[in-house]
């Protein structure tokens, strides 16, 4: 990676790749992508792509992890080894399992588990392309595939990220952002319920920039909610009302 | 006051607000926050006296006592069988549940009902907290010994059922097969020729994929006659 810190807030007050600091990168969205997975999703955000595989409610194995009163929830995220410009070794590294661990507590504050005791609900988050923001784009395809298979939970979760770059804070970071920035704060909620599941904050922010950081990321997290819905509900719209 | 937000037949997402007021009585995948009613599933809005449930349209439900299942059996112990029903739990058929008498000293389960066997069972016990007991007693129950079994998505059985049976009188009737629907997304189909059996399998499979646009059993019924024509039956 160039180590040199490239201008990250240019002098028109766009940020390095032309976005405003309140914009989001183009965000695609899509589920059922996959046909083995009980539920699958895939997010782009900008350079960022993460696909998402759900399997259960189903047996737990091994069987000593199972538990009596509410379904075991396991989640893996995982960046695929060309998903870097480095090779990145396929071992999940300290940073992978703790991002597991992040993901998968967003996860059960949103699934009914207590409705299915003595299953599991299996997610699969793999990374196949990070620029930045691989948490929040996993966090909402996770959610996305998880509403595909049917599984009942409280609300989908929007998550983005927001950063503090050269003194501005600006939506949805990407790598070089995060890189020569001075924060970094994911932020995944249940918008709905008005609900925070998931909130880390890398770097340094002033009271009155975090409360103005999560006015932006409420702002992005609202856009992205929109796309959610819509991507499932396009799933059911590929057939035209009249055949 | 209380206010419903959605029509029916509109589809929902897990999330969506689907009414406001004390006396709004949430049904199926449903849940509430204080006066707030919001949908858990994806699935399609229905609305009745005032009850507003959600028809879901992924997934598959947990099994209940009295629903008529076709199992694979993919076990068989000492005075027991182990039936995979495509739920969470695996399914145990007693030899008491299938044979009048049985002496686990001389006799071998296996004469009977082998691994790879499918079965037609109701469920007699079932409570989440223990797997699931079936029987094999009843009319029209037991091993399943002729025609073929096909795999749906078992949020679309209610469909290929219909209203009161309409859309499986309308398979039957027009293709002269036996059918059974289990209420585990599984179909026994028996039928009289092989190009019919094809024709019913094609005929469920696009009820399957169009579940949720109106007007689904007429569009049935002109398929199976328009394919009929067309393979000369």
């Amino acid at each position: 990676m160039s180590s040199e810190k490239p201008v990250l807030i240019r002098e028109d007050g766009l940020r390095h790749d032309g976005r405003k600091p309140d914009q989001l990168r183009p965000i695609r969205m899509e589920v059922g992508v996959l046909s083995n997975a009980d539920g699958s999703a895939i997010v782009e955000y900008g350079g960022t792509k993460v696909i998402v595989a759900v399997y259960g409610p189903r047996e737990v194995h091994p069987k000593h992890l199972t538990l009596p009163d509410r379904a075991l929830i396991r989640c893996r995220y995982h960046m695929a080894p060309f998903s870097t410009i480095d090779r990145k070794s396929p071992v999940p590294s300290r940073r992978e399992i703790e991002l597991s661990k992040v993901i998968r507590e967003a996860l059960e504050a949103t699934i009914f588990t207590e409705l299915y005791p003595r299953t599991t609900i299996d997610v699969f988050i793999e990374v196949l392309q990070a620029d930045g923001g691989t948490r929040t784009a996993g966090l909402t395809a996770a959610s996305l595939a998880v509403a595909d298979a049917g599984i009942p939970m409280r609300d989908l979760v929007a998550a983005v990220a927001v950063g503090k770059v050269d003194g501005v804070l600006v939506l949805d970071i990407d790598e070089v952002e995060d890189e020569f920035g001075e924060a970094d704060m994911p932020i995944a909620m249940m918008p709905s319920l008005n609900q925070v599941v998931l909130l880390q904050l890398n770097g340094v922010l002033s009271r009155d920039e975090f409360k103005k950081a999560i006015e932006l990321a409420r702002k992005g997290i609202d856009e992205i909610y929109r796309l959610e819905k819509e991507a499932l509900t396009k799933k059911y719209l590929k057939y035209p009302e009249t055949v | 006051m209380s206010k419903i937000h959605v029509a029916n037949r509109q589809i929902v997402r897990p999330g969506d607000l689907l009414a406001e007021g004390e006396d709004v009585k949430g049904g199926d995948y449903t849940y509430r926050v204080g006066d707030r009613v919001y949908a858990s599933v994806l699935g399609l809005a229905s609305v009745d006296n005032g009850v507003v449930s959600i028809i879901p349209l992924e997934g598959s439900p947990l099994p209940r006592e009295g629903d008529i299942v076709i199992g694979l059996v993919t076990g068989v112990g000492i005075t027991n069988w182990v039936v995979d029903i495509r739920a969470p739990y695996k399914a145990i058929l007693n030899a008491s549940e299938a044979l009048e008498s049985f002496n686990p000293i001389t006799d071998d389960l296996r004469k009977y009902i082998d691994v790879g066997d499918y079965i037609i069972a109701k469920i007699i016990v079932f409570d989440r907290t223990r797997n699931p007991m079936l029987t094999v007693k009843g009319k029209g129950l037991g091993k399943i010994t002729e025609g073929i079994v096909i795999d749906i998505k078992p949020s679309r059985v209610p469909r290929v059922i219909g209203k009161k049976k309409t859309m499986l009188n309308v398979l039957i009737e027009t293709t002269g097969c036996s059918i059974v629907v289990g209420q585990n997304g599984r179909v026994w189909i028996r039928c009289p020729n092989k190009q019919l059996e094809d024709i019913v399998v094609r005929a469920i499979h696009k009820i399957e994929e169009e579940a949720h646009i109106p007007g689904l059993t007429d569009r049935v019924k002109k398929f199976i006659e328009e394919e009929k024509k067309r393979a000369g039956l």
